[in-house]
């Protein structure tokens, strides 16, 4: 692995450097050798981004994405780390199903890959997966999720918040009641659905559940991670768990501060996805809650498919959308161009706050000699127009497609190596 | 006329034009001879993804009659995401060389988006919950007679009640959409949990009190309860809907003389209309199936008829 040097970056705060890399750690510039140069004036230098939601299908549906190839897309999206989703087949319920992922990453994968086990066997809400076991396994495991299914039963719901307490694990909920939001239940249920005649998920089947979860992470004094948070209700129940002090932290996708619930009246089912596009108020609510660090990261929910399974009626078609690649795009255009997020802001949600979700020794952390070197190269005042074609990831369920948005990534580098250089 | 996949994408003229034409077919009906050579070497092929009885015989009459070659296909059960994609089944029958689908589907928005697949016709003979548009040109047709026949004005000004299950319905979408083209005044009857989500958006009164429109409406349709989609108890019991959402022989009694009763079939007699109300005089409901067939030949005829592509 070559040394690098890169010069003339800005970073986050401001201030300019040159910035060495040796050994899979920052160095000072003098201290490099035979370095490969990447010219970085005019472009800011930020931690590498970290996703706590990804889903990478491999094992299981390796047609629709593998480890290498959703890496690969995370790395062209600037992300160094991702958190692997157990819904996979076989699912991630045992110590030897974590340890087999992580070893699969270990060699495929084009970031670091954390490996998340499910809070149940076999994700069917009864009983509790080997929680103790994996995390004491070679893959560490340090977050669950049911994430795809909600945890519906209160009582398994209380009794993983406490089981994970110790060894300091967080559980990752979709907060979704599957009672509220019935078996045909397939986008968000507004105006838009009962012209459609669409059923459709009201934003109180989410937050309910997040309501009822707050309220057993303060009774168990455990971690709970709200997946995904889409609705303002949602919002409002995190901001008044957090001011009383409940252990919870929230994420929001990239698509859901972007696209609202009119992209479904084309019957597109690039646009069907779990929790749905919401109404404009939502989409309000969740951006203000970013800014204000009520919603603490941003997770992509990186859900690559296959088009046998979007290429079907809306209700049927499989919900989920990829976002790896445009993930950072988003958040410039509604979050940093709008004035709503400055760049140090950035880091803290799309790098740092999700580094600290599963304590990451070597994510996150900031740019400065003797770090780890994951870093991404900016351009803020790139723009292109979204190819589906052109993407890394295997599948083309991108909703982006078409579309005018920043195009911010030049280079990505994760443990010292380039994994991304436009 | 490229498609018809919703009452919304026809304009007055096109409804006009529509329901003329069904009067000739209608007359063309009452021969003992029925067929025109109008549709000789055009395919039309009936998917019905989803069981039918009426709509579909009505629709192969309609194209029998007009001499299309006329094909049935029931895909029931096909349709699942484990099975072949109604991508791949909508291009496969494409590629056959058919002029027309017609197609009915079990789930919202699946006929549109087999139009977006396809170079034939298409034609919405119910998706989901979404729409029936040539429902909703049949009870217009049948109406228009009713209400002394002419062209768009026999509707101006006229009240009409539409009753019970909204939520499931897709003649009521489409009879909505079509009756704002024509000018009538629509008022939706319904139990609030029966009502869709956003209808105060719709453009038409909403109560939940039939009584309160039982002595002024002018027709009233009632709308099958659709009990396999009764995901969690939308009202109490059958004996309370019927008594406060059915067209009773009580409130059949206290409607407006001369007023039309439809529905759009099957019926659940004793649930939202009562026998006494189905068979009356003023019942409208066989004549709705009659003229389907005649409506159905008029949209094939406006979708094939003039074009020789």
């Amino acid at each position: 692995m070559r040394d690098l040097l890169i010069t003339g970056a800005q970073l986050a705060d401001g201030t300019s450097a040159d910035l060495g890399v040796s050994n899979g750690h920052f160095v000072a510039p003098s201290d490099v050798t035979d370095a490969e140069r990447i010219d970085a004036d005019g472009l800011l230098a930020l931690p590498g981004l970290v996703d706590p939601h990804t889903h990478l299908r491999e094992p299981g549906r390796e047609d629709a994405e593998t480890i290498a190839t959703g890496t690969l897309a995370a790395a062209r999206g600037g992300y160094t780390a991702v958190h692997a989703m157990a819904n996979l087949d076989p699912v991630t319920d045992t110590a030897e199903a974590a340890e087999y992922l992580a070893a699969l990453a270990a060699r495929t994968a084009n970031a670091e890959v954390i490996v998340i086990g499910s809070v149940t066997k076999g994700l069917a809400g009864e009983q509790l997966s080997e929680m103790g076991l994996m995390n004491r396994s070679a893959a560490a495991v340090r977050m669950f999720s049911d994430d795809g299914r909600c945890v519906m039963d209160p009582l398994v719901m209380r009794r993983a918040l406490t089981y994970a307490k110790t060894f300091d694990a967080v559980i990752a909920q979709h907060s979704q009641d599957t009672r509220l939001a019935g078996p045909t239940a397939c986008c968000h249920e507004s105006e838009i659905s009962g012209r459609l005649g669409l059923a459709g998920w009201p934003a109180q089947a989410e937050s309910a559940i997040i309501a009822r979860d707050v309220e057993l992470a303060q009774l168990s004094g455990g971690r709970l991670h709200v997946c995904h948070i889409s609705t303002a209700e949602g919002v409002e129940v995190i901001r008044w768990a957090k001011a009383r002090g409940v252990n919870v932290t929230a994420e929001v996708t990239p698509h859901h501060l972007y696209l609202g619930t009119r992209e479904v009246e084309s019957y597109d089912t690039t646009f069907k996805v779990n929790p749905p596009l919401r109404t404009d108020e939502h989409i309000e609510a969740v951006r203000a809650a970013l800014a204000d660090g009520t919603i603490d990261m941003v997770g992509t929910d990186h859900a690559p498919h296959a088009p046998q399974d979007k290429d079907h009626p809306f209700d049927i078609a499989l919900p989920g959308m990829i976002g790896l690649e445009q993930s950072l795009a988003v958040v410039i255009e509604v979050m940093v161009d709008a004035g709503r997020l400055d760049w140090p802001g950035v880091v803290d949600r799309m790098s740092a706050a999700p580094a600290r979700l599963t304590r990451l020794a070597t994510q996150g952390r900031p740019i400065a000699e003797g770090e780890p070197a994951n870093l991404v190269l900016v351009d803020p005042s790139a723009r292109a127009v979204v190819d589906r074609d052109a993407s890394a990831s295997k599948s083309r369920n991108n909703p982006y497609h078409g579309r005018d948005l920043p195009d911010p990534v030049v280079a990505t580098v994760w443990a010292g190596k380039v994994t991304h250089r436009r | 006329m490229r498609h018809l996949l919703s009452a919304a994408d026809l304009s007055l003229a096109e409804v006009t034009s529509i329901l003329d034409t069904a009067d000739e077919m209608h007359t063309i009906q009452q021969r003992q001879i029925k067929k025109l050579p109008t549709l000789r070497g055009r395919t039309v092929i009936n998917m019905f993804f989803e069981d039918s009885t009426r709509t579909r015989t009505s629709f192969e009459l309609a194209g029998k009659w007009m001499s299309a070659d006329t094909i049935n296909i029931s895909a029931k059960g096909s349709s699942t995401s484990k099975g072949e994609s109604l991508r791949d089944t909508m291009l496969t029958l494409d590629a056959m060389g058919t002029d027309c689908f017609v197609i009915r589907h079990g789930s919202s928005g699946a006929v549109a988006q087999a139009a977006g697949w396809v170079r034939a016709h298409v034609v919405n003979a119910g998706d989901g919950t979404h729409e029936h548009p040539t429902q909703a040109l049949l009870d217009a047709f049948a109406m228009r007679r009713h209400l002394g026949g002419g062209g768009a004005e026999a509707f101006a000004g006229k009240k009409i009640a539409i009753v019970g299950d909204l939520l499931h319905s897709r003649v009521v979408r489409s009879n909505v959409l079509l009756q704002r083209t024509l000018g009538s005044e629509v008022t939706l009857v319904a139990p609030p949990t029966l009502l869709p989500t956003g209808v105060d958006e719709w453009g038409v009164a909403v109560t939940n009190d039939f009584d309160e429109v039982i002595h002024t409406a002018d027709v009233v349709m009632m709308l099958r309860v659709q009990r396999e989609r009764m995901y969690g108890g939308f009202f109490p019991t059958e004996r309370e809907y019927a008594e406060l959402y059915g067209l009773t022989p009580e409130r059949l009694a206290r409607l407006k003389p001369g007023a039309a009763i439809c529905h759009p079939g099957p019926m659940n007699r004793g649930l939202e209309i009562s026998s006494e109300a189905a068979d009356a005089a003023n019942s409208l409901i066989l004549e709705q199936v009659t003229a389907g067939v005649s409506v159905r030949m008029s949209v094939l005829y406006h979708l094939l008829g003039g074009s020789s592509e």
